[in-house]
């Protein structure tokens, strides 16, 4: 079953085209990498799978129903969760409150005693166990990722973004931050990660789709194309091929 | 417990006009009157940070449907309709400006105080060719200062009820970072709509419930813009962001504008002007949370030293 449909979705900024004609698919309970240079169109396309940018041309369609020109709170209501590239923690707010904010407002929303449990759940499937009391500010940068991971979660999503939430890990914390990935897709959550850790995305992606200035230049299983010589020279460079 | 505190203050305070003088009483409608503007300007604004400079604009057009409509209808019955324009404009004015942010929307809000005004003025000349206008209520200064109570009441109980609320912690999100709020499925505009639109009403019933102590109402008088000013002081310094502590910004700065205003007159503005900016920049959320994480700071320290 295809979760996740993109076809010929495109954005331009004025001149500058950030992603060109973008098309393919998710199946239900796949992880999936979005690799390619900085710059390359990958947060871009997040942002419009995630309803945060209006796409400019092309369709974007969740389990069959078109979902492009919906904005972020609806496409959120059926089922999208998303991390951000640089962490968005609400910084005013608890790191329970920061969960909560996202419990309260599901499309089946968990309010009160319930959501205290819920919370306490998450904030340890995360690693932050007991920490709910915390103001969200006052949190490390990798614990602001689990929490942010944690808040996606909350939602129950059925397709979760991860834009590079392994980056900036040390070897400690990315063992265990890949091991956390890896549970979540045990449970079915359909991931597109878009990742430079390339251990990260060898572990936890059944395949990849590659982009380069805003197109896609490869798709197929993770080994092949990470061999594929079009795929090394658009990531490290021509000296590398 | 502290709700029967709470209702014992509040019956405490019933009593007052039965033994206090004139000019006490006076006082104390001016800092319930200023109490409850600045409690609901802190329910939008304190978790939105959206500072709004339209609060004499809804205070206004209160104080002037009561002018306009107390001859005609029952008061309770213009209180209502006072409460209705307050809602009408509200929905309107939010509509068009919450999508404003920072600056923009502080200039909006004050601009639209002086478009109100201006509307107002010219429905009066124009319209029904008087400007002034006459407040013949049987309402003694006791009836404004129980109505102003019971408003103080009402609005303190939404406020605390909001805070619980999902609506206040979608509030909270939105004020720290719009894109995550709605990417965790909040309806943005539908939830500043409402709250705006909550807060304004009240506004609108404090100038309704005002109307009668001026006996003599001209746009001139009830859309004065230093009031915006103050209220968005008094929250300030209080604390926009506690149950309590607009209300505790309002008493001191309204006793010390009487006081000001009956002394140095020609000197007024220019001391709310400084005020304003030193606040709005240095203090933005409240002398109260500023004292507190002094004191942290000072008292952490000691454990280091
Ligand atoms: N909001 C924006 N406005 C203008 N240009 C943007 C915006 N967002 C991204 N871009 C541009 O689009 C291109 C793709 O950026 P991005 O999607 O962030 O790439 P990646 O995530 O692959 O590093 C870049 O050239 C970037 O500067
Ligand atoms: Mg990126």
């Amino acid at each position: 079953m295809t979760l996740l449909s993109l076809k010929g979705v495109t954005k331009r900024f004025g001149g500058l085209t950030a992603v060109n004609g973008l098309s393919f698919d998710l199946r239900e309970g796949e992880t999936v990498g979005l690799l390619g240079p900085n710059g390359s169109g990958k947060t871009t396309a997040l942002n419009m799978i995630s309803g945060y940018l209006p796409v400019s041309e092309g369709t974007i369609a969740l389990g069959g129903d078109t979902i492009s020109g919906l904005g972020p709170e609806r496409i959120a209501h059926r089922g999208v969760a998303r991390t951000f590239q640089l962490v968005r923690a609400l910084p005013s707010l608890s790191v329970g409150e920061n969960v909560l904010a996202a419990l309260a407002f599901r499309r089946e929303p968990v309010w009160g005693k319930a959501a205290e449990s819920r919370i306490n759940d998450l904030l340890s499937d995360v690693g932050l166990a007991g920490r709910a009391g915390q103001p969200a500010d006052s949190l490390t940068y990798i614990d602001l990722k689990r929490m942010e991971l944690a808040r996606a979660l909350a939602s129950e999503p059925s397709l979760l973004l991860l834009d590079e939430w392994l980056a900036g890990l040390n070897p400690t914390e990315l063992r265990a931050g890949i091991d956390l990935i890896t549970s979540l897709r045990d449970r079915g959550i359909t991931i597109l990660l878009v990742e430079h850790v390339m251990d990260a995305v060898r572990a936890l992606c059944s395949r990849c789709i590659v982009m380069n200035a805003g197109g896609k230049i490869a798709e197929g299983p993770t080994a092949d194309v990470l061999a594929d010589g079009e795929v090394i020279r658009a990531y490290l460079g021509e000296e590398h091929a | 417990m502290k709700l029967v505190l709470a209702l014992i203050a509040l019956a405490a305070l019933a009593f007052m006009p039965s033994f206090a003088g004139p000019y006490p009483l006076g006082l104390m409608i001016g800092i319930l009157g200023y109490g409850v503007l600045a409690t609901a300007w802190a329910m939008f604004s304190g978790p939105t940070r959206y500072i709004s400079l339209a609060t004499v604009a809804f205070f206004g057009l209160g104080a002037y449907t009561v002018a306009v409509l107390s001859e005609t209808l029952p008061y309770p019955v213009v209180l209502l309709v006072a409460a209705l324009i307050g809602l009408v404009v509200a929905l309107i004015v939010g509509l068009a400006t919450l999508r404003l942010a920072g600056i923009y929307f502080v200039i909006f809000t004050f601009g639209l105080t002086e478009l109100v005004r201006q509307l107002v003025t010219y429905y009066e000349v124009n319209v029904t060719r008087t400007l002034g206008r006459y407040v013949f209520l049987p309402l003694g200064p006791e009836h404004i200062y129980w109505q102003l109570l019971a408003l103080l009441a009402a609005t303190l109980a939404i406020a605390f009820w909001v805070r619980q609320s999902r609506i206040g912690l979608a509030l909270r999100v939105i004020g720290d970072d719009p894109v995550v709020a709605s990417h965790l499925g909040i309806r943005i505009t539908r939830t500043k709509l409402t709250l705006f639109s909550i807060s304004c009403v009240i506004m609108t019933l404090a100038g309704a419930i005002q109307a009668p102590r001026w006996t003599y109402i001209e746009p001139s008088i009830v859309f004065n813009p230093t009031t915006s000013f103050l209220v968005v002081i008094m929250a300030l310094l209080g604390g926009p962001n506690r149950l309590f502590g607009p209300l505790l910004g309002a008493i001191p700065l309204f006793l010390l504008f009487e006081w000001l205003s009956a002394n140095f007159p020609n000197h007024y503005s220019i001391i709310l002007g400084l005020l304003f900016i030193a606040i709005v920049f240095v203090l933005p959320n409240g002398v109260l949370a500023a004292g507190e994480s002094l004191w942290a700071r000072m008292t952490r320290k000691e454990a280091r030293a």
